[in-house]
């Protein structure tokens, strides 16, 4: 997968908001248009009795082995939300005659004839459209009934000593951190935070600073704005935001970054070791 | 005489030769055969040659000179500047995806340029960005993430369209002549693929999220005739890689994707291409095994689409590193001996070298400075995953992330330094499974990786690798990550985006930045001559940037 898709995902979101706007305009190629449905799953109409009624006769008759979220079973039934033979039906007729004669195809659990008529056959095939329809982005599933995981699996004694031996020397849990372990519902968060340096989703990380020694000695201190080969831009507390061409080491940049400590721990953690901390700041209340 | 009557007189006479020498297609359009030459003066397939190495022969822009480089036009593709647009397409409704993003390759012949976005053909004029015609294909619909350009056969021009239809066009007129459907819409596969042509086939991969098989085809340029399907993974009892896969189930929704360009051997006929990750993703619990040939270099013979190897660079993945990288073929002396060698850096962070003819192991070594997910090296070459590195609920702590070390963006390969140049961006994420369903769950989901912003990145770099030893040469630190495709030519420069919003000439035994401007690119830079001028084009949007020497 591809790392400019967040992207285009956003875009279609965006664009899925005016979908409601969509009508009888002319077609102009390149004019910004509200996006299709994004596939043939999500395009079809769907019948919502006929799916309600074939809901029950899967129920009766086929979740057993393909799971009642069509996701496949213990029994071998086969995950239908992935099946092209599924994907390739329009109204039931590729799903009933299976249905109706079972499968037999070799590497595969055997399927058993299913008693039941075309119409019937027709409302199962209905009902399968109706959820596939419901299917995420990037090939997800339909959203599941919430489960709850719990991340707290590590010694919070551990992180303890951890934390006197590696963060002690920045943070104390009496002082900056303190009741740290009450201000995160989610221990996710406190542990995504805390990793982060504070400067994670809607952390306050204190910003990086930096330092320009100009040629006359001349010395600017601000933010970091921006940084590359060939500039250096600052945001000084007056607003402005003055910028230095680089050439090399001249002039002398040094930035100052209150989170490299952070950074440089990256490499060095085990997972252990983060689940430990994680497991002691919660209990620091 | 004058001095200038007999200066016109003999520019008279060499007139024949310097149109001859322009237009070598000529109205045979572009013969196959020329793809096989090294790349210099056009730009007439998707790596330039069939190399991948992105190495032009031209320097007349080089270390010294290329400070002078000067803008020579902008030139603008969207759809909404108008100007005969030619319509085609199977969509029942018009969809226009936005902003144009001109992100894959861009073919010169015969001096013109072939610039593309999905759903979208343009030819533009490479003297001065004038549109020539448009072509806009009206889609079903589906992931409209990129287009990675055409392919050219004689007069013909072959693209792939997001809704799976491999689409035929006069190259002069832009008017279609055919299209075929390339893969299943149902299915959610999308296209993105530059076609490749090798002799008289369109070889066109596909991509897809959802668990399906992956495949590679070759189409007949005249007619449009499927002529071969490789799958990437086994579909039936008794196929190659089976026992890799639980069941048979399981690996015929296995993925292995094969939407990026490959490169072509023709002294063996082999097509070789990186397949993309294993399905469900980050999910592998329903997916026990090596999951064959997902994530490898395999080797087709062009006339079949018979595999002849495999090397797997990322064993049983479960982090959506794709091997779908443009891999480099080299030949060097290793151990006083001649190898015929391809080499690849893959997303996860290793680097691999293998015998293009044997598909034998020769290097395998780490170039992404933090890549953690490995045990160790098998025999074999390949490298062995720790699931201890998976999605775990509790979260684990991952480099690279999704993105990877590096991307599909193009490397590149300089046979002056011996050197293989890629980027290399080191990021950390924490992953957590969210969907510990014993079956697995599905496409790319049941995960969340958090990422740490900038924080998370230990270090972004141009990177330098020598091919058969594994070991970085030189890297040069860079402020921005992200992709950017790479060019190497004779003139000893590296041309590449700096992860920052600038367009970058580096030096390419050092790294050290010789030119820049400020142009954010979209797609990989390229060169060739044009009335005696070497050229470099990048694309930024939908904006074309013309550079050259006066």
């Amino acid at each position: 997968m591809h790392w400019t898709l967040l992207v285009i995902f956003m875009t279609a979101a965006l664009a899925g908001q005016q979908r409601g706007a969509r009508g009888g305009l002319p077609a102009v190629p390149g004019t910004a248009r509200p996006a299709p449905a994004n596939f043939p799953a999500q395009q079809r109409p769907i019948d919502t009795a006929l799916a309600a009624r074939g809901s029950t006769l899967y129920g009766t008759h086929c979740s057993t082995c393909h799971g009642g979220d069509l996701r496949g079973g213990d029994k071998g039934g086969t995950n239908l939300l992935r099946s092209a033979l599924v994907l390739n039906d329009q109204a039931g007729e590729l799903i009933f005659p299976v249905v109706r004669d079972g499968l037999n195809n070799p590497g595969m659990s055997p399927m058993p004839k299913i008693p039941v008529n075309q119409e019937d056959g027709k409302a199962i095939a209905e009902y399968i459209h109706s959820v596939a329809a419901t299917a995420q982005r990037q090939g997800g599933p339909p959203p599941g009934p919430p489960v709850t995981l719990n991340i707290l699996v590590g010694d919070a004694a551990a992180g303890k000593t951890y934390f006197a031996s590696k963060c002690s020397s920045c943070h104390s849990v009496t002082g900056d951190l303190n009741g740290i372990g009450t201000r995160f519902p989610n221990p996710r968060d406190l542990q995504n935070s805390w990793l982060a340096g504070g400067g994670g989703r809607g952390g306050n990380a204190k910003p990086v600073m930096v330092t320009v020694t100009l040629q006359n000695g001349q010395k600017v201190e601000g933010q970091l704005n921006r940084i590359d080969d060939f500039i250096v831009i600052l945001n000084l507390p007056d607003g402005s935001t003055p910028s230095f061409r680089r050439n090399g080491d001249v002039p002398k940049v040094d930035i100052r970054d209150p989170r490299a400590a952070h950074r440089n721990l990256l490499p060095e953690y085990t997972d252990r070791d983060i689940h430990n901390v994680t497991a002691y700041l919660v209990t620091v209340k | 005489m004058s001095r200038t009557k007999i200066l016109f007189s003999l520019s008279l006479l060499l007139l024949p030769a310097l149109l001859v020498s322009q237009s070598p297609a000529g109205s045979a359009g572009l013969d196959p055969a020329s793809l096989l030459k090294p790349l210099s003066d056009t730009w007439p397939t998707y790596s330039g040659d069939y190399t991948g190495r992105r190495y032009s022969a031209l320097k007349q822009v080089d270390r010294t000179t290329v400070k002078n480089l000067t803008l020579g036009w902008i030139g603008r593709v969207n759809p909404s500047l108008g100007g005969g647009t030619i319509v085609g397409g199977e969509g029942a409704e018009e969809w226009a995806p936005g902003n144009v993003s001109v992100r894959g390759a861009i073919l010169m012949v015969d001096g013109i340029l072939y610039p593309t976005a999905p759903d979208h053909v343009w030819a533009v004029d490479a003297r001065d960005g004038r549109q020539l015609w448009h072509y806009y294909w009206k889609t079903r619909g589906g992931t409209h993430i990129g287009n990675r350009g055409v392919g050219i056969w004689r007069n013909y021009l072959f693209f792939e369209t997001p809704d799976n239809y491999l689409v035929s066009l006069d190259v002069k007129t832009g008017k279609e002549r055919w299209h075929v459907e390339l893969a299943d819409f149902d299915q959610q596969y999308f296209s993105t693929m530059a076609p490749i042509i090798v002799g008289d086939h369109v070889i066109v991969g596909t991509g897809n999220d959802l668990d399906s098989p992956g495949f590679l085809q070759s189409y007949h340029p005249e007619t449009g005739k499927l002529e071969w399907k490789f799958y990437t993974v086994p579909m039936n009892i008794g196929d190659p890689g089976l026992e890799t896969w639980p069941n048979l189930d399981a690996a015929r929704h296995g993925g292995g994707f094969s939407w990026v360009p490959g490169v072509y051997d023709p002294e063996t006929k082999l097509y070789i291409f990186g397949t993309g990750n294993p399905t469900p993703g980050y999910t592998g619990a329903g997916r026990k095994g090596d999951n064959l040939f997902t994530c490898s270099l395999v080797a087709v013979h062009v006339d079949t689409g018979k595999m002849a190897w495999y090397f797997q660079t990322s064993v049983h993945d479960t982090h959506d590193w794709d091997s779908a990288q443009t891999p480099i073929l080299i030949d060097a002396t290793i151990n006083g001996q001649q190898r015929k060698l391809v080499s690849t850096a893959a997303r996860n962070g290793y680097f691999y070298t293998v015998d293009r003819v044997t598909g034998k192991h020769v290097v395998s070594s780490k170039y992404g400075m933090y890549s953690n997910w490995a045990k160790g090296q098998r025999p074999d070459g390949t490298i062995e995953p720790d699931p201890l590195k998976e999605a775990i609920i509790p979260g684990s702590l991952v480099s690279p992330v999704e993105g990877g070390v590096a991307n599909w963006p193009p490397p590149a390969y300089s046979p002056d330094t011996g050197w293989f140049y890629t980027r290399e961006n080191n990021g950390f994420n924490m992953l957590y499974l969210t969907d510990p369903d014993p079956r697995g769950s599905m496409g790319l989901a049941g995960k969340q990786p958090f990422g740490f912003g900038n924080l998370g990145s230990s270090g972004d770099f141009l990177t330098a690798i020598d091919p058969k030893t594994g070991k970085v040469a030189w890297r040069h630190k860079l402020y921005g990550g992200g992709g950017g495709g790479l060019l190497a030519t004779a003139g000893g420069v590296l041309f590449s985006s700096d992860g920052s919003g600038n367009f970058v000439g580096f030096d390419a035994r050092n790294g050290n930045p010789l030119w820049h401007t400020r142009i954010n690119i979209s797609n990989a830079p390229q060169t060739y001559m044009l009335d005696g001028r070497q050229h470099v084009l990048v694309a930024s949007g939908d904006t074309l940037y013309d550079f050259l020497l006066y």
